[in-house]
């Protein structure tokens, strides 16, 4: 029966010790490892969250840093397209205009020879035409002689006839 | 501060058992007035038996257990072979109707001897009770006070207020939490947010395991933090001494949280905490319980006012009769050798006893778990939420 009487001794001591206990601990202790606990919780899951957000932003870049290169890579195609388009089109406008060039300088030449040919032309279509004269003169010259001798002879027998 | 603070007050509760003069150990040479005197009542004893030697006596399993689980004046540590007993004397505080208060160590009252009137009862008294029967109440292991006759005096028996073994070893370990939990705050102020270390890596785990296991989803996040500490203190204080009371070496292997007062003072702290944090919706509940018709009412309160005091009723009971029990289990084991008398009972025996020093280890944890718990499980039933109403 002593067993289960509680004593009044042992009831003040513990009451006592463990009012000591709980104050004593309750006001320098608990709080102290309590907030300490929550302070590194927290710690710990900010640097969590931060890590997680700078894994998001590694991302982000990575695929920003992707869409750059991706993007300077086309810029790059298309610069070296329109580049080669340019050097197409001066190759091409520079055949043309040598083209051209020979072409006005083929008709230039043409256009020469051809007023040449008819300067030419006219040219000997004169001396045709005054060789030809010429020769005509001579030959009228040849059969005027004849006539005019004889004409003059007319003429200077008549003249030394009225002389007279 | 708190450094300082705390070597003052270990060195308080230690020296303060010590303050009382004479408590050297038994059986020294300063002593021989004692010695002679025990010496003499062991042979009056042994002419009384009429026979051999005193080691011969009839083991008593039953008295040997009992001794161990009750309190006691003296810390017994062994008996010689010739008979001389070892023990730490212990302050007797006595205060008496008749005489007033008095402080004397334990070694003057002890082997029969009487001292300023009080010597240590024998035998039964026969006490009328308050229904008008008489019953016999034991006397063994209480302090009375007896005139110059040697009879007792009319006062009744003195309340006994004495630094026994119980409170010895309680005192301990109330220094041992506070030097722990002391130090293991400056720990904590000192290393920030790092991760814990050492004794803090260690306790750690078990307080989160408090707060987030017990204490929020028993009480509710928030209001859970004001009883932290004395949900924490509570836990620790009944596991240490589960865990020193199974230590069988001085100053430990008292049986504190086995002791019915002490557990009764725990239950009464988590009793009145629940009442006074309880709220409205606690008290609609004992007066008038929400769905149950009025008129039940003459059934329904006095079942739920008893139903208050039962919790915390059912707490003191566990845990005082899981730790005794544990105790007695062990006990039992190790009479058997002496029952029987043999060395090769001791094998068995002493198997036995490991395995259930093994249960016990386990008990000490589910125990101090257990009514941490539970005070947290009635604190938040006292203070339910409003929205069922």
């Amino acid at each position: 029966m002593d067993l289960v009487t509680p004593g009044i001794g042992m009831i003040f001591w513990t009451t006592l010790s463990f009012l000591i206990l709980l104050f004593i601990l309750g006001k320098f202790a608990w709080p102290a490892i309590l907030t300490a606990i929550r302070a590194r919780n927290e710690s710990i899951r900010h640097a969590l969250e931060a890590a997680d957000k700078a894994k998001e932003e590694m991302a982000i870049l990575q695929a920003d840093n992707k869409k750059i290169l991706a993007e300077a890579r086309a810029e790059r195609d298309a610069l070296m397209k329109e580049a080669k388009e340019m050097k197409d089109k001066l190759i091409a406008d520079a055949k043309e205009k040598a083209a051209e060039e020979a072409r006005k300088l083929v008709q230039s030449a043409r256009e020469a020879i051809q007023r040449e040919k008819a300067a030419a032309l006219n040219d000997m279509k004169e001396q045709m035409v005054s060789i030809s004269v010429d020769i005509a003169e001579k030959i009228l010259r040849i059969k005027l002689e004849e006539s005019k001798a004889q004409k003059e002879l007319v003429d200077k027998l008549i003249n030394e006839a009225d002389l007279n | 501060m708190s450094e300082r603070f705390l070597t003052v007050l270990t060195s308080f509760l230690i020296g303060f058992i010590f303050l009382v003069p004479g408590t050297q150990l038994y059986g020294q040479d300063e002593h021989h007035e004692t010695d002679d005197a025990y010496q003499e009542t062991v042979d009056v004893h042994q002419a009384e038996n009429g026979h051999g030697e005193a080691a011969e006596e009839e083991f008593n399993a039953t008295e040997y257990i009992l001794e161990h689980i009750s309190d006691s004046h003296e810390w017994h540590i062994l008996t010689k072979k010739d008979g001389h007993h070892v023990s730490v004397p212990l302050p007797v505080i006595i205060y008496s109707k008749h005489s007033g208060l008095h402080a004397f160590s334990s070694k003057e009252i002890a082997h029969g001897h009487t001292h300023k009137g009080f010597q240590m009862g024998h035998g039964t008294i026969e006490i009328v009770n308050k229904k008008g029967e008489t019953v016999e109440k034991s006397l063994k292991g209480k302090i009375i006070e007896v005139d110059e006759h040697g009879e007792m005096v009319e006062a009744g028996l003195p309340l006994d207020f004495s630094f026994t073994k119980n409170v010895f070893m309680m005192m301990l370990s109330v220094a041992i939490l506070l030097l722990v939990f002391l130090s293991l705050a400056r720990s904590y102020k000192k290393m920030g947010t790092s991760e814990p270390r050492g004794l803090a890596g260690f306790i750690e785990p078990v307080i989160v395991f408090i707060e987030e296991d017990i204490a929020i989803p028993n009480i509710g996040e928030d209001k859970y933090y004001r009883f932290m500490p004395y949900l924490l203190t509570v836990f620790f204080f009944i596991l240490l001494n589960n865990l020193m009371g199974l230590i069988p070496f001085f100053p430990f292997g008292a049986n504190v949280t086995g002791n019915i007062a002490v557990t009764l003072v725990l239950a009464v702290f988590t009793f009145l905490i629940t009442q006074f944090s309880s709220n409205k919706g606690h008290w609609q509940h004992v007066f008038n319980t929400p769905g149950v018709p009025v008129w039940l009412a003459p059934i329904m309160i006095p079942v739920e006012l008893i139903g208050l005091v039962t919790k915390p009723f059912a707490l003191m009971i566990r845990l005082f009769a899981n730790i005794t029990a544990g105790h007695i289990i062990i006990l039992s084991l190790i009479s058997m050798i002496f029952i029987f008398k043999s060395v090769f009972v001791a094998v068995p025996s002493i198997l036995m006893v490991l395995f259930m020093d093994f249960i016990e280890l386990l008990v000490a944890f589910l125990q101090a778990y257990i009514f941490t718990l539970l005070s947290a499980l009635f604190i938040g039933m006292a203070m339910p939420e409003h929205h069922h109403d």
